[in-house]
């Protein structure tokens, strides 16, 4: 049962990571878009893109969060506790985020779009940093088992968090990139297209780069995670590194809108193998090497509850979650929907 | 060095993380369930008009529900990041709670998810769905929106009915060793609190969003729009009103059976008593005494009980240990909002009994501008109303977190910092709640001015598809 919902977890860990992963790095696309002139168009297409679906993206974080409170209530309490900074910031992060994005969409003003755009993009970037310093610090044994509160700063300042606050940026923004070159398309832009497939291949080397990095890290900071990553998880491993290469591929040479929406298909392909990577790296502990998924468990009523909740949820919301996606890629939900319909 | 002694208890506060986490808990709650209201009956209340609109061909309602769903898209979006808030300060403020007790109360969150999760999907579609999705389909989208609010406001209040009355799991050790579902979500608080919460939802969102166009028909804006604005959620209010004296006075009345010391600080009964007066008001001196106030003579027994009359026994507070009760200024703070939330209560009541009085002699609001004034504060006075029931049922369970199980000391977090992010919520909350009252504002202006071209030059319009959008809708 544990290792079931220890799946459960996994999934909405993944999904996270793509879909919310996607939305956050259209913020960084955002904030690097330049000056209000320059930047108008891409800012454009990235809030077109992420309007209809942003809100959805992000329960997967309640999910996600959920899912460790009932079934590993004392580990959630020894996360929280020691990793009480960086969650509360990415916290604020959230708040600041989402409401900016729906403020900028209604006001007026270019000084006001600027204002809160500025706030949207940063939180966009600052948010998925400290997830990915708290997956850090969880996966390097840094938050201790039982409930306890471990290091408050050297927990999530070290190398590994460092690495993986880094990496959840360079991977949001990847993921964002190869999305909205097949937004681009969809919206009938080619510059844009242009711009973001550019986008797409400085991200697919950076994140490259971040990741080949990260294995020195790991070396000299994460042993048992190192040797998983390097043992039974290696095929994982080598399977992102060859999608992130596809998608790398795909940019350079079938610049078509088939091939970006293949590109988009394969990057979320790479973020769930280095997802799957580091939960295959972890398993059988929750906190490695100190807390197992078993010791840590809940009792069994609890997991099963958790397991039918994430039943129901696979037949009725993801069948939801689909047709809005559907719903979106061909262009029944627009952003001025509300507006009065013009010209009669 | 002669100033430290000074400074030590301004520095304990600021180390002691007990009394941060509750007034960041208190805050960031007490803003969030302002805006419950609008995600859980705003959209029922946009299907009235939707369905209006498409039925009877009606431009205006039409026109309403569409707004209304702009400004939805807004608050939901504030609701949904503030509601997420609160996902994380469990962990971070009450870890020890979360520990104990995560596999029991934390279940009725996942059912939540569920609906949450549903909510966010058909909201996006709903109002990002107006312009190319044919008008039935369109309107059944914002059904689920109506279901899932109902079903999330019953989660989450299950989980908070827990806390009040703990059951459905079993303790060894001081550990969780069983947990039954059907006993943590339908605990024994839960039908009458998820009722009361309900109700609460569609009065509040009703008195709320009538009480802007009540503000805009006295400006003299009494077109029919703004008639249909004003008419469509002050019913469902004024029929919410009637429906939660009732369902309000049974949870009382369960509260009197279950939560004896919480119903003592409601009424401000020091010492066990028959023939009990409600006082109205006053204060709790600090040797436990009544203090001031209107006293009602033998109402606080009546109601209690009306089948035994002022024979009715009322628990006092020092029929409780001093540590498993709340404290003399909590009890004053219970019993102030008590006071508030029934008047406040009876005063919709009446203003609702008015309104049905006269729409049902001549089909009309009533005319005197001081019923459109009246409206106009019902607004504002029913969230006090919602803030002040709050109130009563955290503060009164005080010094519990789960009643009879752990106390909210018990499971603060020992984080030294929470003042800190205390204050930077204080700061971001206040920032963001001005700015959405603004931004709604300056919505509505857009609207007024009514201007097809003022939506098309926001520079966030990819020009095809504006271009797109025209061709369309050309005739």
């Amino acid at each position: 049962m544990i290792n079931v919902v220890g799946v459960i977890l996994m999934v909405g860990i993944t999904a996270y990571a793509c879909f919310g992963g996607a939305d956050f790095g259209a913020g960084f696309w955002d904030l690097t878009a330049g000056g209000t002139e320059r930047g108008a168009r891409p800012r454009t297409l990235i809030a077109h893109s992420i309007g209809p679906v942003w809100e959805a993206n992000h329960v997967w974080l309640v999910f996600i969060l959920v899912v460790l409170w009932t079934s590993f209530p004392e580990t959630f309490s020894s996360i929280m506790l020691t990793l009480f900074v960086p969650l509360s910031i990415a916290a604020l992060g959230i708040v600041l985020r989402g409401s900016t994005f729906a403020f900028r969409k209604e006001v007026g003003r270019i000084s006001s779009q600027r204002n809160f755009g500025a706030a949207f993009a940063a939180s966009s970037v600052i948010t998925p940093f400290c997830l990915g310093a708290v997956a850090g610090a969880v996966a390097t044994g840094r938050v201790p088992a039982g409930g306890i509160a471990g290091d408050p700063w050297a927990s999530w300042i070290n190398p590994t968090s460092i690495l993986g606050g880094v990496l959840a940026v360079a991977a949001c923004a990847y993921l964002a990139a190869n999305h909205l070159v097949a937004e681009a398309y969809r919206f009938e832009e080619p510059d844009m297209v242009t711009y973001f497939r550019r986008r797409a291949i400085g991200a697919a080397i950076g994140t490259g780069v971040v990741a080949v990095a990260g294995v020195f890290i790991l070396n000299a900071d994460a042993d048992y995670l190192a040797d998983r990553l390097t043992g039974v998880a290696l095929p994982l491993v080598l399977l992102s590194g060859l999608l992130g290469l596809t998608t790398l591929a795909l940019h350079l040479h079938r610049a078509t809108a088939s091939g970006a929406r293949l590109a988009r298909v394969v990057a979320l392909g790479a973020v769930v193998a280095v997802v799957a990577a580091w939960g295959v790296g972890q398993w059988p502990y929750l906190l490695p090497t100190s807390l197992t998924l078993e010791d840590a468990a809940a009792p069994q009523v609890t997991l099963i509850t958790v397991s039918i909740v994430f039943l129901i949820a696979a037949v009725t919301i993801l069948p939801a979650l689909g047709w809005l996606f559907w719903l979106d890629q061909k262009n029944f939900l627009d952003d001025e929907a509300g507006a009065e319909p013009v010209g009669g | 060095m002669a100033v430290l002694p000074h400074l030590s208890p301004v520095l304990t506060l600021a180390v002691d993380p007990v009394p941060w986490a509750r007034s960041q808990m208190a805050f960031t709650l007490a803003v969030h369930i302002i805006l419950v209201p609008l995600g859980v009956a705003w959209a029922f209340m946009a299907l009235v008009a939707n369905w209006k609109g498409i039925r009877r061909n009606d431009e205006d309602a039409l026109r309403l529900a569409r707004h209304w769903s702009r400004y939805m898209a807004v608050t939901f979006a504030v609701g949904a990041v503030t509601g997420t808030v609160l996902t994380f300060e469990f962990g971070l403020l009450w870890p020890n709670f979360m520990e104990k007790f995560g596999g029991a109360f934390g279940v009725p969150f996942a059912v939540e998810g569920l609906f949450f999760f549903t909510e966010a999907v058909f909201i996006a579609i709903y109002i990002y769905g107006w312009r190319r999705l044919p008008p039935k389909v369109h309107f059944w989208t914002g059904v689920p929106i109506v279901i899932s609010g109902i079903g999330g406001t019953a989660s989450v209040v299950a989980a908070n009915a827990w806390m009040n009355e703990p059951g459905g799991f079993t303790l060894r050790n001081g550990k969780i060793v069983d947990v039954d579902f059907v006993g943590v979500f339908f605990n024994k608080a839960m039908p009458l609190e998820v009722l009361h919460m309900l109700v609460a939802a569609y009065l509040v969102a009703g008195f709320l969003i009538a009480s802007v166009y009540a503000v805009a028909m006295l400006r003299g804006r009494r077109d029919r729009y703004h008639r249909l604005g004003f008419l469509i959620p002050f019913t469902i209010a004024a029929i919410a009103a009637p429906v939660q004296m009732v369902v309000g006075d049974q949870l009382a009345r369960w509260v009197y059976n279950n939560e004896p010391t919480k119903f003592a600080a409601i009424e401000m009964v020091p010492r066990t008593a028959r023939d009990v007066p409600e006082t109205l008001f006053g204060h709790l001196t600090e040797s436990g005494e009544v203090k001031g106030g209107i006293p009602l003579p033998g109402v606080a027994s009546i109601l209690s009980d009306p089948s035994t009359g002022t024979r009715t026994q009322i628990q006092g507070l020092a029929a409780f240990p001093k540590n498993a009760r709340p404290t003399n200024h909590e009890v004053d703070v219970v019993h102030w909002a008590w006071d508030v939330m029934v008047g406040i209560g009876s005063g919709l009541f009446l203003l609702s009994a008015w309104f049905a009085v006269v729409w049902w002699r001549r089909r009309d609001i009533p005319r005197t501008p001081w019923f459109l004034r009246a409206a106009a504060v019902a607004g504002v006075a029913s969230i006090a109303a919602l803030e002040s029931g709050w109130i009563v049922t955290e503060v009164g369970r005080q010094p519990w977190i789960a009643r009879g199980f752990m106390r909210v000391s018990q499971a603060a977090t020992g984080n030294e910092g929470v003042w800190v992010t205390f204050l930077v919520i204080v700061a971001l909350y206040l920032g963001v709640a001005v700015t959405l009252i603004l931004v709604l504002r300056q919505m509505a202006r857009r609207f007024r001015e009514n201007d097809p071209h003022a939506e098309q030059l926001l520079p966030y319009t990819p020009r095809a598809r504006r271009r797109a959008s025209v061709d369309r809708s050309a005739p």
